[in-house]
């Protein structure tokens, strides 16, 4: 079966103070049909621009300088602009994490619902009022036949969440890219938005993109995790694997400093990363995560790490997994 | 118990107007009859989910709220009764910390100034004394003595965290009040500001109050703590204990729903039905009901009180201890989750 989304070299840049500064460097992952994804990182990774670059929204300035995006075999990047705009929303839905400044204040719920029905599918009003019913039905807001005429503010944050999803299922996407979903959500609600999410995968086939800064998110939900440090795939892997075998010192850094509820680590000895995460436009050389890393070696600081595999399904770009790293360093 | 801070029945009500002439309503009961006690030294959290009243209720204690009723003493000295001024004298010996380090410093002051300023307020170090004094805050909270020069703009979020932090030490406080100190910043730099926060904690003898939704940071560094939900204490106890052996089905239900960083989970996961509803208009009996697993008839007529259930754990619910943690979750005897498949370095 053909891979549902391949993203191959995917490289974007913004100008900062006049240069071409890239946030994302030469990523490459693939999603299949059905298959939950995690792309975790932590703030200014480039996790977000990545998605966004999927369905071409990649906000002013910045723009997509290299790579390859394609959607079963079809090429997106050099796709003209109309034939783009019926991929978004009908084969690729999206949801955005703060539900309440992504939904329109003015229209009814079940109008947004309704409208990608209409401009996509030329439903007539009623019968994408009717199809609006049937979507918040499907992500279980309760009473769906009153919900419909209601306006984002009556909804409670977590409903406003599922409207959202709702929305972007609504012309049948084969893929869902989900950026931070539950982050904004209290632990309780997170819980059921993301319970809906799995079972739609079951009933839909539905494949997501799942944008997090929460590993143990991504531990429940994933099937595959994709690691993003300073605009690169740092590691990537099942999620069985990842957890018991992180292999880049910032997975395994970003795991240790988690503390985990039920295993509270000695007093104030919670395992740290030093410093901070780089800025886009002054990286370090070589890898950029050497400068905090705990195992640096002398190589770091000079070249970039391939992704080396360690596994069918496991790879990790750093030194300490390069075969022939004893010549090297 | 010899208590630095003691809170009884402390209830703050915003009034909720609506139309053209504002006219009140109804009442909103943020803050709904909390007693709560807290031994100087010890680490203490409020849990809660957004709306459950711990930042009102942080607030109300430092009087950046004026509380409707109920009486707050530290020290033996009712706050709520003294004038202005003796209060902001007061002051010094509680400070809190806020969850947004780029809102609460100001952006047009260096460092040096932010910290100098509350010593001069408090007229407490001399002018030509500050300077090592600025210097001094900045190396308990890990920053270089080159910082003091620098606006907060300059620094990352974590750094500005430690500011803040700094400026609360300034004065000496015996009480801190952190309120989500680690919820903005990102996840590789939380457990340095959580490290600081606890080493400060047991160097300095502070006595702490956190107010935190993320679980697994309370467990980290507090000694006891108390659950808010709907504005009311529903459960009060030692932090490990009551983790371990929650015994209000909302605490089991929260404990429940937080994600772990494990594939092969197989916790029965509680997930309640709907969202907390509106504190304006609270469900009669226990605030819970309408979203609890094992509610019964009494309890939609019947407020629980706080009951003691084990020593120091107490719990407002008629069926405490009905609902338990999924079997796998259930701590073993080391006090671990026995889940034990997760291999994590």
């Amino acid at each position: 079966m053909p891979r549902l989304l391949t993203v191959d070299g995917l490289t974007i840049s913004f100008p900062i103070d006049g240069k071409d500064v890239p946030v994302v460097r030469e990523v490459s992952f693939a999603v299949d049909r059905g298959e939950f994804v995690g792309l975790v990182g932590e703030s200014g990774c480039g996790k977000s621009v990545s998605a966004l670059a999927v369905l071409r929204l990649v906000p002013e300035p910045g723009r997509i300088a290299g790579g390859s995006i394609r959607l079963d075999d079809q090429e997106l990047l050099t796709l003209p602009g109309d034939a783009m705009r019926r991929v978004r929303g009908a084969r690729i839905g999206m949801v955005f994490q703060e539900p309440m400044t992504s939904l329109n204040p003015v229209f009814t719920i079940g109008f947004q619902i309704g409208e990608s029905l209409r401009v996509h599918q030329k439903l007539s009003r009623r019968a994408a009022r009717e199809a609006a019913i049937g979507l918040l039905d499907r992500v279980a807001i309760p009473s769906p036949g009153q919900r419909v005429d209601d306006y984002p503010h009556q909804l409670s944050g977590g409903q406003r969440q599922r409207a959202m999803i709702a929305m972007a299922l609504a012309c049948g996407p084969d893929l869902l890219i989900a950026d931070e979903p539950t982050t904004a959500l209290d632990v309780t609600v997170q819980a059921q938005i993301l319970e809906l999410l799995d079972r739609l995968r079951d009933e839909l086939g539905l494949a997501v993109l799942l944008i997090t800064h929460d590993l143990a998110v991504v531990a429940e939900t994933c099937d595959r995790a994709l690691v993003m440090y300073a605009g690169r795939i740092v590691e990537e892997s099942s999620v069985e694997r990842l957890f018991e075998a992180p292999s880049h010192p910032y997975t395994r850094g970003l795991l240790g400093a988690v503390p985990l509820l039920g295993r509270p680590a000695p007093r104030g000895g919670l395992p740290t990363i030093p410093g901070r995460v780089p800025d886009a436009a002054s990286l370090p050389e070589g890898c950029a995560f050497h400068p905090r890393c705990a195992e640096v070696m002398e190589i770091c600081s000079r070249e970039l790490p391939a992704a080396y595999a360690l596994g069918s399904d496991h790879r990790a770009s750093c030194f300490l997994h390069a075969p022939d790293q004893g010549d090297r360093s | 118990m010899n208590s630095i801070l003691s809170i009884r029945e402390l209830t703050k009500s915003f009034p909720v107007r609506r139309g053209v002439f504002r006219r009140t309503v109804g009442h909103v009961r943020a803050v709904d009859s909390v007693d709560l006690d807290l031994a100087p030294g010890e680490s203490f959290a409020l849990v809660g989910e957004s709306g459950s009243g711990k930042t009102t209720l942080a607030r109300c204690v430092v009087r950046l709220i004026e509380p409707t009723s109920g009486s707050v003493e530290f020290r033996g000295e009712n706050l709520l009764e003294l004038s202005a001024e003796v209060l902001r004298r007061r002051r010094r010996h509680f400070q809190i910390i806020f969850q947004d380090p780029y809102g609460s410093l100001n952006p047009r002051m260096r460092v040096e100034r932010i910290l100098a300023e509350p010593l001069e307020v408090h007229d407490l170090v001399p002018a030509s004394g500050r300077k090592r004094r600025v210097h001094e805050l900045l190396d308990t909270v890990g920053l270089s003595a080159e910082a003091a020069g620098r606006y907060p703009h300059e620094f990352s979020g974590g750094q500005r965290q430690r500011v803040g932090i700094a400026r609360a030490l300034a004065t000496e406080p015996e009480l801190l009040i952190a309120d989500e100190p680690v919820s903005a910043l990102d996840v590789s730099v939380r457990a340095q500001i959580i490290n600081l926060l606890a080493e400060l904690q047991q160097r300095l003898g502070l006595t702490m109050m956190l107010i935190a939704h993320d679980l697994a940071v309370v467990e980290q560094i507090t000694d006891r703590c108390g659950v808010l939900y709907l504005g009311r204490l529903v459960e009060l106890g030692p932090t490990r204990g009551l983790f371990e052996r929650p015994q209000h089905p909302y605490t089991v239900s929260l404990l429940s729903a937080v994600p772990l960083p494990d594939p092969h989970r197989t916790t029965e996961r509680i997930v309640l039905s709907g969202e907390p509803p509106s504190p304006s208009d609270p469900p009669g009996g226990c605030a819970f009901h309408p979203r609890c697993p094992i509610a019964r008839e009494r309890c939609s007529s019947d407020r629980p009180a706080l009951t003691e259930v084990a020593p120091g754990h107490r719990v407002a619910c008629h069926f405490a201890g009905e609902l338990q943690l999924g079997q796998n979750a259930s701590p073993d005897a080391s006090g671990t989750f026995s889940s034990s498949d997760r291999s994590i370095q």
